[in-house]
């Protein structure tokens, strides 16, 4: 389990021991997996979703959306309309 | 050596629903910034998505004249990647059971029919919008959770303007079904292109480059041919083409490198917990295939054939369905095909393009404008003054045809005492085109025809006209 590249795509940071540490005990949880892989599953229909649920829909037909100011109320910076964040493309 | 290219288009295509794919926000275009958003498109805690039944009846006629095999349960997945017009941090899309997969759109390829492979069709919602100004990017969420079909091309476009047929031929199936307006200034249509090079012989294909950044049709076709360029110097000198992604510069005309770490895609794909599976049953399909609406290509055939148009005329009046509506609208009025759309494909296009403006948006009620061509046909007014005084006035709508007739004072004249009067006044100070009338130059009396109507200022009946001049002149 590469933990440092897993990190990374969650974009947290780690350092050596939370490396070691994490890193062992995600070794743990992957080795349970192969427990489940011993269990004997002829003739079961593969699953293709936890939800036993099915075809759960909605109309087609517009309610209030929140208010801007509620919206932006949460943002660490912001202007009148926007949502501020540092410039994510170079140029 | 002689290189083939390989080209695939993934379109990305925003659907005309009222709503949201997963919430009941509105997608309308054009409002303030973050005044279209919810807990659910905001990714807040707690809130749950729950899908769009429109969606579904949209994407399901799309994947349908697409030729698309229906899968039986679709299913949505999450796209797990951080950036931050995607306030999740993934993209509810779909993965491995994906709406539809394996069909095909024709196009037409110096006068061949082509057949352009679908991979495949699927559902997803769209990111939000970033603007990126100074030190900053400004964040607006409107568009966040806009329902989208991302369409697939097989590799079987050979050449920048394949690509660009097949992108009219998609735009114009897409939007005569209504399930978008393909609008690629308002982000309705998107694409990305995948263009690789190889030898003529070879089976397999070279390293590919996806361009990313085109802004119209035509950039598209630009950027294409830039890029087949560029990619054919680099073989022919001896070099690699490397796989990356690259963007179309429309200043500049060229495609440029993008040299980001995001190239390490790892999107980590996992069935979408928060929804559940749909199945898509024969009798969804069935329901589908009834509301499919007759296409461009079918209802011209049907118009050459019905009402005895030239390719041409019919060509005309079915390039946009707005059009094609209300011609047979009209036509519901008055039974004349021919009469109806030579003014339609003439007069009233002709007048709307002066306008700069389109069919779309028409406010003339096809009850005016028949009233219009009734007039003409049955000699109340002349085709001039159809044309030049009613159109503009009723074509801005409100207007009634007959209430400009009375205000204009435009009647036509078929009284002979009054056309008479104007034909001797006319005769008598003409004499050269009389005389040469009668010397046996039979054209001269359309010069004589043409001062009668102007002596009448225009509403005099022509045919009358003539004849009352024919008549005078051989006495």
């Amino acid at each position: 389990m590469d933990v440092k590249y897993t990190a990374e795509l969650a974009k947290i940071r780690l350092n050596k021991e939370q490396v070691d540490k994490l890193g062992s005990e995600l070794n743990d949880i992957l080795s349970f997996f192969k427990n489940l892989k011993e269990v004997d599953t002829k003739g079961v229909e593969p699953l293709s979703h936890v939800l036993a649920l099915k075809n759960v829909f909605r109309d087609d037909i517009v309610k209030p959306s929140l208010k801007k100011a509620d919206v932006l109320k949460n943002a660490p910076q912001k202007d009148t309309h926007y949502i501020k964040v540092p410039r994510v493309i170079k140029g | 050596m002689k290189y083939k290219t390989v080209i695939g288009l993934e379109v990305h295509v925003q659907l005309l629903s009222k709503t949201k794919i997963f919430c009941s926000c509105s997608t309308a275009f054009g409002k303030e910034p973050n005044s279209q958003t919810c807990p659910s498109c905001l990714g807040l805690p707690g809130s749950l998505p729950v899908f769009n039944m429109e969606v579904l009846a949209l994407s399901l006629k799309a994947a349908l004249v697409l030729h698309c095999r229906i899968q039986k349960v679709m299913r949505f997945d999450r796209k797990n990647y951080f950036y931050p017009d995607l306030p999740k941090a993934y993209q509810i899309s779909q993965y491995d059971m994906p709406l539809a997969q394996n069909g095909y759109l024709e196009i037409t390829d110096d006068d061949r029919l082509k057949r352009i492979g679908i991979t495949r069709v699927h559902l997803e919602e769209d990111a939000g919008k970033l603007i990126h100004t100074g030190a900053e990017s400004l964040v607006d969420f409107n568009r966040c959770g806009t329902p989208l079909i991302e369409i697939v091309s097989e590799p079987d476009i050979n050449s920048p303007d394949e690509a660009y047929q097949y992108l009219t031929k998609l735009k114009s199936i897409l939007t005569y079904l209504e399930v978008s307006d393909c609008n690629m200034q308002e982000g309705s249509l998107r694409c990305d292109a995948n263009i690789s090079l190889c030898p003529v012989d070879s089976a397999e294909l070279g390293a590919k480059a996806e361009v990313k950044n085109l802004n119209s049709f035509k950039a598209v076709r630009d950027a294409l041919k830039y890029e087949a360029g560029r990619q054919k110097r680099l073989l022919e000198e001896g070099g690699r083409v490397t796989q990356e992604t690259r963007l179309w510069e429309e200043n500049k005309k060229v495609t440029l490198s993008m040299r980001s770490k995001e190239e390490a895609h790892d999107y980590r794909y996992f069935p979408e917990p928060d929804l559940p599976i749909f199945e898509i049953n024969e009798e969804d399909i069935e329901t589908a295939k009834r509301s499919l609406p007759e296409l461009a290509d079918e209802r011209k055939s049907r118009f050459v054939e019905q009402y005895s148009l030239s390719d041409y005329d019919a060509g005309i009046l079915t390039s946009a369905k707005p059009l094609a509506d209300y011609y047979e609208k009209c036509l519901v009025i008055l039974a004349e095909p021919k009469e109806v759309a030579n003014w339609l494909a003439g007069a009233v296009m002709a007048e709307l393009n002066a306008r700069n403006e389109n069919f779309s948006s028409i406010k003339l009620k096809p009850e005016e404008l028949v009233e219009m061509i009734k007039l003409v046909r049955d000699g109340k007014i002349n085709s001039k003054a159809a044309k030049e005084v009613v159109l503009p006035e009723i074509i801005e709508g409100g207007k009634k045809t007959s209430d400009i007739l009375k205000e204009k004072n435009i009647s036509q004249v078929s009284d002979e005492g009054e056309i008479g009067k104007i034909a001797d006044e006319v005769i008598r100070r003409n004499e050269k085109s009389v005389n040469d009338f009668k010397e046996g130059k039979k054209n001269a009396i359309m010069y004589l025809v043409g001062q009668v109507m102007k002596g009448s200022k225009g509403r005099a009946n022509p045919k009358t006209v003539k004849e009352i001049l024919e008549k005078r002149l051989s006495e």
